[in-house]
């Protein structure tokens, strides 16, 4: 621990967003701006017949209309990530459109765009817009757009596969340890559909300079070096080194805004034809039909046991829905992001997962808060609960069985998983036996057994998770599909007078880089935090970047700023030896400043940073100046992990359930800030909550959302959840300077298992062995009955 | 139509549309962005002002309904450089990450102290029904209106 490492230091961001002074996308305003509005498919699955734009080109104030016959953007927009079939054929990748052309594929699909003076007007022009569809069948279950039958969303490949792919040990030696198990625990269920609901929704200005022959795009992203790359080289063909993107304050994430979206592009293309700035944002209706959903895997899995409760083998086949299109990421998340995590933290010796992931008439799946290792998470954590029930096996002690024993990872090599990763380092019983302590595991059950005598309902559910964090290996991930390196940057300039600016390519949207980016720096150069200033989001001042995504901004992020602060520490040895006329190996640095070791000798930064600008007493040869940029990749993931608990009562008249505690030990590695950790933790948990217990995209059989605003979709409020208590174990990663793992998916991953366990543990004693999640009042109550 | 009113103290007259909603009103027209739209059903809380001295959801209103009210934004909170104690409690105690909630979080909290000063864990998370946050999982906002509650 330094003087600000480890310390819960207020954040330095919070004044702007308190004062209402944030600088959000839609909060822009820009001379002779436009504003547009989207025509949008009120069909999931349709022929689109004629547009007639006639009475829509004669409304006021409309400055142009465009439809999908209008040429931008021809190739659509990329994914970046491919996933080949197992048989070795190429990964189907359809052309996403930035308009469609002739044919739907999803509800709220865009049709047409209009531009206007105003967004009222822009608003009344789409009105008058007319497009026929004519309407088609579509399907929105991944099993069953497997089906021989199910309507086609991309007809030119004869069935709705956009790949399959499988990992682990060979099928066949892991269905016959299952045939010959002393038991085996088995489940058929849906991961299901959620919306990321980032409270800001998603917006863009794109603003083309004539003169300059320059745009600029204002967007609410995570990822903004990403997005200028994408949208450079694969959308429009226009040169990069010609396109700033700034992503100043983004109001939450969650994985949603990692993506480079059709609108993006199209505002950007449309800057130039119309030469004016042109802005959209996204109302939320418009958020829940077109922004990047997470989860809907349909899955069926079997783990089997051996007579003392050890895992022997786990085989799982799931059905990953796509969407209608393949976004950014997602062909890597119900594979590479999920599978690699089927070891969990147990000693499973056969394990064997095959996924097809169709396309559905939806709009895209992709990375939302954990991104396939929630999925990963909730399917072992069941299984493993399912089979201690069914044992007579306490599930606790189940996972005692099993787990993976403790290791530092320094002296030795990680643990080598079946599923291709090699962990970091862990201590899997440390989190649970901290865990069950807080809770008093052992006078709850006496408690549990005194209730249910007056007839209460009292359940008790464990999730002990793991996770892959820090994205990523660049080589590695590259020869998994990726068509991007996973490194970050981290750039140090020192100024003349010794004050700081760091510029990091990665982004924070709610993360607090600004405050702890600055706590380590601080530390490691000895000087004020209020000497460094920490900048990102903006293409033109940050080097590159790769944004933030997968639990990655320390790790990562934080890792290549630290490999700069050290190149400043080198020279400015350098500069200073010269200075005390020393040797460099004869002065140590502390405190901001070099001393001649057993003397009184020494010289400041700030003087160290003077000279190197003002080199007039210099050493010979050395260039001047303190302004270092590095690229960091990481030699491999980081796998934090925890255990969560959950207690819950049931009401047994409705079938309402009552979240009574929630407890979280996480171990993330060395912590720099402890309040910002807490922060994470807390609301990644509340959102894993939300999955198990209220939220839910629901699509009907024609493709319609009925759950498309906050009237249908049920996201957790401040009365749904209790006080979330937390602690935390600390099991340094072993292979990142700041020996840090990451914390912003831990949450969400740990927390939805930790709940269902919890009902189904309330209701076990009537015979319910699952349930499906959310779980509604009307669900647990059904269950109950039966 | 004209509207007249007072916001954060200082008055405003303003030719506008009937059907230009409230927060439109303050985003559009007077700059006073602070004020967040997060939905278009009233659900998310974003939005939330103080109008005649209760809190009110600015998207939900027409800016002609406004007409002749006093209203307090997120930015006639704080006095310069000195937050109001509420904003400082969020500081404090971690109320905010992403920080696009937290205008109607401030608002709203301070509408909970104002009817009821020392309310409890059960009041405050009540009171807070209106406003989605989705960082935070609420536990630091609940502790920041605790603390609000606590200092007063």
């Amino acid at each position: 621990m330094g003087k600000f490492i480890g310390k819960s230091v207020k954040r330095r961001e919070d004044a702007r967003f308190l004062k209402g002074a944030g600088r959000f996308t839609d909060d822009i305003k820009l001379p002779k701006m436009t504003q547009a509005a989207f025509v949008r498919s009120p069909y999931a699955h349709a022929k689109v017949m004629n547009i007639d734009l006639s009475e829509a080109q004669k409304a006021e104030g409309v400055v142009a209309i465009y439809t999908g016959q209008d040429g931008c953007g021809a190739y659509g927009v990329p994914c970046g990530w491919q996933v080949n079939f197992k048989n070795g054929d190429t990964m189907r990748e359809p052309v996403h459109p930035l308009l469609a052309k002739d044919k739907i594929n999803h509800l709220g699909e865009a049709v047409a765009i209009v531009v206007a003076e105003t967004l009222e007007l822009a608003r009344d022009a789409a009105e008058l817009v007319e497009v026929d569809y004519e309407e088609l069948p579509a399907v929105t279950d991944p099993k069953k757009a497997m089906e021989p039958s199910a309507p086609l969303v991309h007809e030119e490949w004869g069935d709705n596969a956009a790949f399959d792919w499988c990992i682990g040990n060979d099928r066949t030696e892991v269905e016959a340890a299952l045939a010959s198990a002393h038991h085996v625990t088995e489940m058929e269920y849906r991961n299901h559909r959620v919306a990321p609901n980032a409270m800001e929704p998603r917006s863009y200005i794109a603003d083309y300079d004539i003169n300059a022959g320059k745009w600029t795009l204002y967007t609410s992203t995570q990822n903004p070096h990403l997005i200028r790359l994408l949208l450079c080289a694969f959308v429009l063909g226009i040169p990069e080194h010609k396109v700033r993107v700034v992503s100043y304050d983004v109001g939450g994430g969650f994985g949603s805004k990692v993506y480079h979206y059709t609108e993006e592009a199209l505002l950007t293309w449309i800057s130039k034809e119309i030469g004016r700035p042109v802005k959209w944002t996204s109302d939320r209706s418009e958020a829940f039909l077109t922004d990047a959903h997470g989860r809907d895997h349909v899955v069926h899995s079997k783990m089997g046991f051996d007579k003392d409760g050890k895992i022997v083998a786990h085989l799982t086949d799931e059905y990953c829905a796509m969407g209608a299109y393949l976004s950014t990421f997602a062909p890597a998340v119900p594979t590479y992001l999920h599978g690699t995590l089927f070891q969990g933290v147990y000693t499973t010796p056969l394990i064997h997962l095959n996924v097809i992931a169709p396309f559905t008439h939806t709009v895209v799946v992709d990375a939302y808060r954990g991104a396939g290792r929630p999925e990963a998470t909730y399917l072992l954590e069941r299984l493993i609960s399912k089979a201690a029930k069914e044992m007579n096996i306490d599930p606790a002690d189940i996972r005692f069985k099993n787990f993976i024993p403790p290791f530092d990872g320094i002296d030795e090599p990680g643990y080598q998983t079946q599923v291709a990763l090699q962990y970091d380092s862990g201590n899997y019983e440390g989190v649970l036996k901290r865990s069950l302590e807080m809770l008093g595991y052992e006078d709850f059950r006496k408690e549990q057994v005194e209730s249910r005598k007056k007839g209460k309902l009292l359940g008790v559910g464990i999730s002990t998770y793991i996770e892959g964090c820090g994205i990523a290996p660049s080589a590695v991930v590259g020869s998994l599909g990726a068509r991007a390196g996973l490194f970050e940057v981290g750039h140090v300039r020192v100024q003349p007078t010794g004050k700081v600016q760091v510029l990091t390519g990665s982004h924070s949207h709610g993360q607090g880089h600004e405050t702890v980016f600055a706590q380590f720096v601080a530390d490691k150069l000895g000087i004020p935090m209020d000497d460094i200033e920490i900048e990102h989001g903006d293409t033109d001042q940050v080097a590159f970047g790769m944004g933030t995504y997968g639990s990655r901004s320390l790790a990562v992020g934080g890792s290549a700023i630290i490999k700069s602060v050290e190149k400043v520490l080198e020279k400015g040895a350098k500069i200073a030896a010269h200075k005390l006329e020393a040797a460099e190996k004869d002065l140590d640095y502390a405190e901001g400043k070099w001393t001649v070791k057993g003397t009184d000798k020494s010289i400041s930064f700030g003087d160290v940073s003077l000279t190197a600008y003002v080199p007039h007493d210099y050493p010979e040869g050395l260039e001047p100046g303190l302004d270092f940029s590095s690229f960091y990749d990481p030699s491999n993931f980081t796998y934090p992990f925890g255990t969560h608990i959950a207690v819950v009562e049931v009401d047994k008249d409705t079938g309402k359930v009552d979240l009574q505690r929630f407890i979280a030990c996480d171990d993330v590695g060395n912590v720099m800030n402890p309040m910002i950790v807490d922060g994470q933790i807390q609301g990644g948990v509340v959102q894993g909550i939300g999955q198990a217990m209220l939220e839910e995209v629901v699509y009907d059989e024609s493709g319609q959302m009925i759950s498309g605003s906050y009237m249908d979709y049920a996201m957790p409020r401040a009365d749904d959840v209790p006080m979330i208590e937390t602690d935390r174990t600390v099991t340094p990663c072993p292979h990142n300077p700041l020996g840090v793992k990451g914390a912003g998916e831990a949450g969400a991953i740990g927390s939805t298992p930790a709940v269902v366990n919890a009902v189904v543990d309330a209701l076990s004693h009537l015979g319910v062995t699952d349930i499906q999640m959310p779980v509604t009042p009307q669900r647990v109550w059904k269950a109950m009955q039966n | 139509m004209q509207i007249s009113l007072k916001i954060n103290g200082k008055s405003y007259s303003n030719d506008i549309e009937p059907r230009m909603s409230l927060v439109h009103y303050l985003r559009e027209l007077l700059d006073l962005t602070g004020t967040h739209v997060g939905c278009d059903t009233s659900g998310c809380g974003a939005c939330t002002i103080t109008l005649d001295g209760n809190a009110v959801k600015s998207c939900t209103l027409l800016a002609v309904q406004a007409d002749g009210c006093e209203l307090t934004t997120i930015e006639g909170m704080a006095n310069g450089e000195q937050m109001h104690p509420i904003q400082q409690s969020f500081k404090e105690n971690h109320g905010l990450q992403c920080g696009f909630c937290t205008p109607g979080m401030v608002m709203t909290a301070a509408d909970i102290l104002k009817n009821n000063p020392n309310p409890t864990e059960e009041e405050i998370r009540h009171g807070l029904e209106g406003n989605f946050c989705r960082c935070t999982g609420y536990h630091n906002i609940v502790k920041s209106i605790q603390q609000a509650a606590a200092t007063k």
